[in-house]
């Protein structure tokens, strides 16, 4: 089953990178041929395989619900590509408009 | 075709932001108002090499509320990143818990949500996940600014199975949701700050049909009245549809409260695609048996409970044990007067004139200036016969204006109940001659202003004259002419 | 000219300044000749995406002063180090080799950074590496390729390639790196330096610039196993800021060197040896493992069956991971403005255009198997497949194996512009990716020789038994150092 550029567009369009044709035609020939090598892993396969594959010496302990935030050196105003009065900005989200949706995920 | 009545199931999902001091997954402070942008580190920014770390007070809180449901809180839990890109989330995806929940079924009961017999909701699941920042219209011109301190915020998700029947039930659910959740310690569930928030789910079938119909999903519902009204609005709309032969298409809707309106934000084939994986950042979590039992233990005592104690215990009216259980605030102060009065005269203190003092003053039981003791002393200064009602209520008032202990109003405004007879006599005088009218109706046969004298000697007296002795004595005044 | 400071061995260094035989910042003159030496001519080596010589200076004469103060020192004052460009440092920008991060500064400290410094040492600058560690020759990065020191049209490896290099070329004697799928371990293969990727868990992920977090790990890099071990203790326990960081106590480096390999196991896989591989990498291994049998270990046939998945499934679970934590490169709380963009999503994708080939290529790979009707048949499987894998490791330890000897590399370093297909690139991982998948602990040492190019052993521990493999691998450093590898050809004159 190799992989259709409507695939690779659908793909392009989640991960958020800007794909050109040419871009598109290559990564549909070098997806696939990956993708012909990962193919094998369905030999090996075995269902109940569940084991936890990294190791862990005991649980570590859970942070304590006290103040303790990593210093910033500098501060967000000093990262952001674009601020104004406190805030981070970005261009206009629409959606905002009349309520205020999120077109995705869940948490309102 | 014979008109069958259509029945809605509605499923609720309802976020809630836990009381922690600090993030779920950063030592940042959780706080709503701070100025914006002011309660962010590495991790909460998403900055690249950022490791979340899991607050420990926000799992125990969420196992409260999976407990105060009657959730079957798991041993091994584990945590996925659920992607999607939006500006005010900050990592590009969301640490929620998908495939392995901190806690499975459960149920709420609402004990006369279904006309009049008890319903129980059933609980699908209980998660932790993180919130999102805040994208805000209208502070900048042009654009949309975002504030990430509320990035981080631990929240609890509950998840119900689709067993409301109407608009209604979903409020009364809400509402002994927010009262458990409060009960248990484990949120403020201010909506208007936006701390509860929820998504509904309904869907039309034939009533008395087991097989469910196609489902639609409301979001942004920010108050309990508007889960009502957005309810009614989608279920009116699905039955519109299937009223002419229509079908409904399963979507995402979007409730405008100010329209009054729920829009269409997107249909379900258009979904989006949140490729979850495990979140290798974090160990699965384990709530171990131990832990889990110090946790049960120190749970507070559920409303129900509580209420069924009362009128166990206290001889209470169940209904008057439901109202002084309706936050645990109340119910502790309730309590509390009840230790050294009569349970049944404190609860009904509790829930009159003492709950409308506290309605009057406007705010908070912690901060009103009657404490318990002081409310039982005047309900045993009234049950000694000290006080008259009418004087007992007029004490009660100047109490919460002054923060004054009863005995010393009372002292001080004279307001103890009089056996002096002259005094009496010339109360009842004087409200005779100043009502001739009445006085002459009440001779002509019209007894029951007799009620009207009396309350008007108790008015002259400043409650301090007993209204059975009142009776008496206004009775030979007007009877001697 | 004297042999230059920075070759001498890290004990005789940190005494060396102890007792004032030289100078702080006499060492660091001697790094900032030996860099300039190595970065001159027209195939410079390129091991740094920034460096700071004037504030090396500045942190040798803090350490001269507190030596005249009397004050006592850390083990490491005055000691130069290099640290991998995807460890976030205050100080020095980190770019990860991206044109994603041109220009941003980290505003925190990753904590494997902080105890190196605490520990005393000079952080010389950001090494060079494959874009955000995707790669194994340090090709694939926005600031050029990074040489290999004994032969200039080779790589160096990678993707901790600068590193490796630094390392091996003489200018620092330490280096953090970080290893994946064997990014530590090959660099180190192919440079002739000794690296060691801990057990995951080992060391503080925290302030790495996260890959695939589930295979992680900082790793480091020295001439000797003594002193990459001794790195490792430096910046290796349990960090708050990391919850899978292990709350574990940190083994003494030294411990139990010098000491024979009587009663030692040490396990050979036949799947590690196969037909037609490269005869050079087969006699090197061979004569090391004859040196182990000498100085009295016990070597024994041992298999490790589902080798051959071991790279595919670590192909799914590494870009799986990777599509997830590149998301937050989206460019609204850090990176470059976007300017007059009409849209967030405009926003996203300009700052998104800014991956390399194979960042994209991973991106969407990984974005691929996470995908609603690829999940079960991809990531799933490989999830399944990774824990065949490690369970393949544990029943070999199990059976009282101590270590697995291994070569580290099929091959000895490949030209730069070699290898283009985009499998390849994760076939040059085929014996590093295993170990990583099962979260043990390996190294990768100097075997020899072949053609002028220096062939790597790998030695891999059960899971937090980093002395025990440091320990064999001491032994047999001892022992090849009967025949001791040159030195990487000096550079051109001029």
């Amino acid at each position: 089953m190799a992989v259709t550029p409507e695939e690779v567009r659908r793909l392009a369009a989640l991960a958020r990178l800007p794909l050109d044709d040419a871009g598109v035609a290559a990564m549909v020939g070098e997806l696939g041929s990956i993708l012909e090598h990962v193919r094998t892993l369905a030999r090996a396969d075995g269902a109940d395989a569940a084991l936890a594959a990294t190791p862990h010496g005991g649980a570590p302990p859970l942070r304590p619900d006290t103040f303790g935030a990593d210093l910033l050196h500098r501060t967000p105003d000093m990262l952001a590509p674009a601020w104004r009065d406190g805030h981070f900005v970005v261009p206009r989200l629409p959606e905002l408009d009349p309520g205020a949706p999120r077109p995705e995920g869940e948490t309102p | 075709m014979a008109e069958t009545r259509l029945e809605p199931a509605i499923g609720l999902e309802v976020h809630v932001q836990l009381r922690t001091r600090t993030k779920l997954f950063c030592g940042d402070l959780a706080e709503y108002g701070a100025p914006p942008n002011t309660r962010v580190c590495p991790v909460c920014l998403g900055l690249p090499g950022a490791l979340p770390a899991l607050n420990e007070r926000a799992v125990e809180l969420a196992v409260r509320v999976a407990l105060g449901l009657s959730s079957t809180v798991q041993e091994r839990s584990a945590f996925a990143r659920k992607h999607y890109f939006y500006p005010d989330l900050p990592g590009g995806y969301q640490v929620t818990q998908h495939a392995e929940p901190l806690a499975t079924g459960g149920y709420l009961l609402l004990p006369d949500a279904d006309g009049g017999k008890p319903l129980a909701v059933r609980i699908r699941s209980v998660h932790l996940e993180e919130d999102s920042g805040k994208s805000l219209h209208g502070r900048v011109p042009g654009a949309t600014a975002l504030d990430l301190n509320r990035a981080g915020v631990p929240l609890v998700e509950i998840v119900t199975e689709p067993d409301l029947r109407s608009p209604e039930q979903a409020r009364a659910f809400l509402q002994r949701l927010r009262q458990t959740l409060q009960y248990v310690g484990a949120s403020d569930c201010d909506m208007e700050r936006g701390s509860l928030r929820v998504d509904a789910n309904v869907s039309l079938r034939p009533a008395g049909s087991a097989a469910l119909g196609t489902r639609t999903e409301v979001k942004n519902l920010n108050s309990f009245s508007g889960v009502e009204r957005a309810l009614r609005f989608e279920i009116e709309r699905q039955g519109a549809l299937l009223a002419v032969g229509g079908r409904v298409e399963p979507a995402t809707l979007l409730w405008d409260a100010a329209r009054g309106e729920a829009r269409v934000l997107r249909a379900k084939e258009e979904g989006a695609d949140y490729r979850y994986i495990p979140e290798p950042d974090l160990p699965p979590l384990v709530v171990t048996g131990e832990w889990l039992k110090r946790i049960r233990r120190d749970l507070p005592e559920l409303p129900a409970e509580r209420a069924a104690r009362f009128v166990r215990d206290h001889g209470l009216d169940p209904k008057h044990a439901e109202a002084v259980t309706a936050t645990r605030e109340l119910a502790d102060y309730y309590e509390a007067v009840a230790r050294r009065t009569d349970p049944r005269e404190a609860a009904v203190w509790v829930l009159g004139d003492f709950l409308a003092a506290v309605n009057t003053a406007g705010c908070d039981l912690d901060r009103f200036p009657v404490r318990p003791a002081d409310l039982a002393e005047l309900i045993e200064l009234l049950a000694a016969g000290i006080l008259t009602r009418p004087a007992a209520k007029r004490v009660l008032a100047r109490m919460a204006e002054t923060g004054k202990p009863p005995a010393q109003v009372v002292g001080e405004e004279g307001l103890h109940r009089t056996g002096d007879a002259t005094e009496l006599e010339g109360w009842a005088d004087e409200a005779v001659r100043g009502h001739p009218e009445e006085a002459a109706r009440w001779r002509a046969g019209e007894t029951r202003l007799l009620d009207f004298f009396v309350g008007e000697v108790v008015r002259l007296s400043g409650g301090r004259a007993d209204p059975h002795e009142a009776r008496a004595a206004v009775t030979a005044r007007l009877e001697a002419r | 000219m004297s042999v230059p400071l920075a070759t001498l061995p890290l004990p005789e260094l940190a005494e060396g300044i102890r007792e004032r035989r030289f100078t702080p910042t006499a060492l660091v003159e001697d790094v900032a000749e030996a860099l300039a030496a190595v970065e001159a001519g027209p195939e410079p080596l390129n091991l740094f995406v920034s460096f700071d010589l004037e504030r090396a200076f500045a942190r040798a004469l803090e350490v001269e002063a507190d030596l005249s103060a009397g004050k006592p020192l850390p083990p490491l004052a005055g000691i130069p180090a290099a640290v991998k460009d995807n460890l976030c440092t205050v100080d020095f920008p980190t770019t990860c080799g991206s044109r994603v991060l041109a220009g941003y500064t980290s505003p925190y400290e990753a904590t494997a950074v902080l105890r190196l410094r605490e520990a005393g040492a000079i952080v010389l600058g950001k090494t060079n590496l494959d874009e955000f560690a995707m790669g194994s020759s340090t090709e694939h990065s926005a600031y050029g390729p990074t040489r290999n020191p004994w032969d200039r049209s080779r790589v160096a490896g990678g993707s901790s390639g600068g590193s490796a290099a630094a390392v091996a070329a003489g200018v620092v004697p330490l280096a953090l790196g970080s290893d994946t799928g064997g990014s530590v371990r090959q660099p180190a293969a192919f440079c002739g330096v000794v690296g060691i990727r801990p057990t995951w868990g080992r060391v503080s992920r925290y302030g790495l610039v996260a890959f695939a977090s589930s295979l992680d790990q900082v790793g480091t890099f020295g001439r000797t196993v003594y002193e990459s071990a001794y790195l490792l203790q430096t910046v290796a326990g349990r960090d708050p800021l990391d919850a899978t960081s292990a709350d574990l106590p940190v083994p003494n480096a030294a411990v139990n060197l010098g000491e024979g390999l009587e009663g030692t196991t040490i396990g050979v896989p036949g799947e590690y040896f196969p037909d037609g591989m490269d005869p050079r990498v087969r006699t090197l291994c061979r004569a090391a493992i004859r040196r182990l049998e000498e100085l009295g270990a016990e070597v024994r046939e041992v298999s490790l069956p589902h080798t051959a998945y071991a790279v595919p499934a670590y192909a799914v679970l590494a870009v799986a991971e990777a599509s997830s934590n590149l998301a937050r490169f989206d460019g609204v709380r850090f990176g470059a403005p976007a300017p007059g963009a009409g849209s967030v999503a405009e926003v996203w994708e300009r700052t998104r255009a800014l991956f390399g080939a194979e960042a994209k290529r991973r991106i969407l790979l990984g974005t691929y198997v996470l995908s609603a009707g690829h999940r079960d048949e991809h990531h799933a499987r490989a999830a399944r497949v990774r824990a065949l894998v490690a369970l393949d490791f544990r029943w070999v330890f199990d059976s009282g194996v101590d270590a697995v000897f291994t070569p580290t590399t099929p091959t000895p370093a490949f030209r730069l512009g070699e290898v283009t297909d985009p499998y390849e690139v994760y076939r040059s991982d085929a014996f590093t990716v295993g170990p990583a998948l099962a979260g043990l602990p390996a190294l990768s040492l100097p075997l020899g020789l072949a053609d002028g190019l220096p062939v790597g052993g790998q030695l891999v521990g059960r899971a937090w038994g980093e002395p025990e493999i440091v320990r064999v691998a001491h032994a047999l450093e001892a022992s090849l150092a009967a025949a001791p590898l040159a030195a990487p050809p000096a550079p051109a004159a001029g």
